[in-house]
């Protein structure tokens, strides 16, 4: 749709800009400020430029934190968008039995985060939990609070159980989007089924698979709340994530200079790959 | 015939990946009904001793409910700003073409994509330095931060699926712009501004690391009184329960409501 100029359209959206600006520029500031900054108390700070960024950047431990990081969000990303197709290609066209599902699907996107690391935690302890008792059953020996692979197969598949059906969800409103034609001349053309997938279904999924792609890599990202109540972090820091790296830095030892320059090119990271996403994709796009 | 089958296989599919999806629920609604002997002293599939004790606890003790209420109260406050803020912004982005509109869209998204833990060290001092440490708008006005974007992210979708057309009638018979947006345009949107609400709503709703942050007492949502279960004795696994089920209830009524639209909402209006 051709839109207008005009530059009154600012006057619409400065509430936005005012409340964002509150909510999001004023922090943001005070984060550069303690950056540049060795802060020992209130009125006795000292400026100290860039050294607090090559700190961090030099740090061993973050540097570890961040590859994990990376890690997982690959891990999750692999695992939960051709899963989620998968689940959205299966659901039911329409009726009650679609509704049904969808129901069914979204409910654990509104758990509480610590509440999904509440039911895991019950869930995978090998006493009284139905999934880690079965694991001993079968005569694995798992133990997600003592074994590092076990503890972070344990967030992955939280993080599965959590968020496919997101993807699901978004695959399931791109698909039924493609008119019944398409799949009519399809048939008259006897294609198979893959070609449909690949020709008709895949292609008019794309936007719906960059939403599901820049979501789910930001939120793995910051993942925080659900190992921090799973595995608290452990055993050892094998699910440590940068958050919460980041969080005990900056509330627990209360290392103010250090944790505001450690938060910068967090941030940074994550605006870099959302926009290397992005503009990968509406490249491959532009190409075709 | 091929067709029947295959279909067959897919309702089987579905269904052994709900069930899936649901067991660690179940497992979770299990031990609520339960005693804490029962589930310490082996593994039961269903409650053998059924109990409503632990919700009778949560029920009564107000250190306990007020908990949801405070999580209500701020969640309803935060619908209430965003929808106000958003609605507004959306139709500007939808409709008109502004000095710095996309880099004004980029910077909106960009904080979408900040980390929680980025903001909680400013937003504690922030929020304290005003005097607003502990109270419910504080934890709605942060959960603007990531919400105010989301929101004119999907509104902007569904409202550019709305023909202009129907903007310049209004105007020629008359109409002015509050009264149009109202009057007419927000009806057409309505199951847009539904889903809107319904992504607003669960976003703040399962959000703990700031709401916890800026709470102490009053406003202290119920996902972090739920970390106070580990008491003398070991953790309160029937009444942590028995919380955590309570906390699933709100989501699935509201989802009820919007069923319709959820697969259109959760394509942010872009289908």
């Amino acid at each position: 749709m051709s839109k207008i100029p005009d530059n009154r359209a600012w006057w619409l959206v400065l509430p936005v800009l005012l409340l964002v600006a509150f909510s999001a520029l004023v922090p943001l500031m005070t984060v550069v400020n303690y950056s540049v900054q060795d802060i020992f108390g209130p009125g006795n700070a000292y400026y100290v430029g860039t050294e607090w960024f090559r700190d961090v950047l030099r740090d061993e431990r973050l540097q570890a934190s961040l590859l994990r990081q990376f890690g997982f969000s690959a891990a999750v990303l692999a695992i939960e968008i051709p899963l989620g197709i998968g689940i959205a290609l299966m659901m039911p066209k329409g009726g009650i039995r679609a509704s049904l599902c969808l129901i069914l699907l979204a409910i654990p996107l509104l758990i509480p985060w610590n509440v999904v690391g509440t039911i895991w935690q019950i869930f995978a302890r090998g006493d009284i939990g139905l999934f880690g008792w079965g694991l001993n059953q079968l005569g694995f020996n798992y133990n997600y609070t003592g074994d590092p692979v076990d503890a972070w197969l344990t967030v992955l598949l939280m993080d599965v159980w959590h968020w496919t059906p997101l993807v699901a969800l978004l695959c399931y409103s791109g698909l039924r989007a493609i008119p019944e034609a398409f799949y009519q001349a399809a048939e008259i053309d006897r294609a198979s089924r893959w070609a449909v997938f690949r020709y008709i279904q895949l292609p008019r999924l794309k936007n719906v698979l960059v939403i599901a792609v820049l979501l789910r890599f930001m939120d793995s990202f910051m993942i925080y709340t659900e190992p921090f109540v799973l595995t608290g972090g452990g055993p050892g820091s094998s699910t440590t994530f940068l958050s919460q790296t980041l969080t005990t830095m900056a509330v627990g030892q209360f290392d103010l200079g250090r944790a505001a320059a450690f938060s910068l090119v967090y941030f940074l990271i994550v605006l870099l790959v959302s926009w290397l996403f992005f503009t990968a994709i509406t490249h491959m796009d532009k190409e075709r | 015939m091929a067709i029947r089958e295959r279909s067959r296989s897919k309702g089987l599919g579905i269904t052994v990946f709900i069930i899936l999806l649901l067991t660690p629920i179940y497992w979770l609604l299990n031990m609520s009904f339960k005693t804490n002997r029962e589930i310490l002293s082996g593994l039961t599939l269903w409650p053998q001793n059924f109990t409503f004790d632990n919700y009778v606890v949560i029920f009564t003790d107000s250190s306990w409910y007020s908990g949801y209420i405070n999580s209500m109260t701020y969640v309803l406050m935060n619908m209430t700003i965003t929808l106000t803020v958003a609605l507004p912004a959306a139709y500007a982005f939808s409709r008109y073409r502004f000095l710095g509109d996309k880099h004004l869209f980029f910077w909106l998204l960009s904080n979408r994509m900040a980390p929680p833990a980025v903001f909680l060290l400013p937003f504690f001092q922030l929020y304290s330095s005003i005097g607003l440490f502990d109270t419910h708008i504080a934890v709605a006005l942060a959960h603007c931060l990531f919400n105010v974007p989301l929101a004119v992210w999907i509104l902007e979708g569904f409202m550019s699926g709305v023909p202009r057309e129907y903007d310049e009638m209004a105007y020629i018979d008359g109409y002015s712009f509050p009264r149009f947006f109202v009057k007419i345009f927000m009806p057409m949107i309505r199951s847009g501004i539904g889903v809107t609400a319904f992504f607003i709503f669960m976003f703040s709703w399962v959000e703990l690391l700031l709401a916890r942050t800026l709470t102490s007492v009053d406003a202290q949502p119920i996902a972090a009184i739920m970390t106070r279960t580990i008491g003398a004795s070991g953790i309160d696994w029937g009444v942590l329960s028995a919380a955590g089920v309570l906390t699933i209830l709100p989501g699935v009524l509201v989802v009820w409501f919007v069923r319709n639209h959820v697969a259109r909402g959760f394509a942010l209006g872009r289908v």
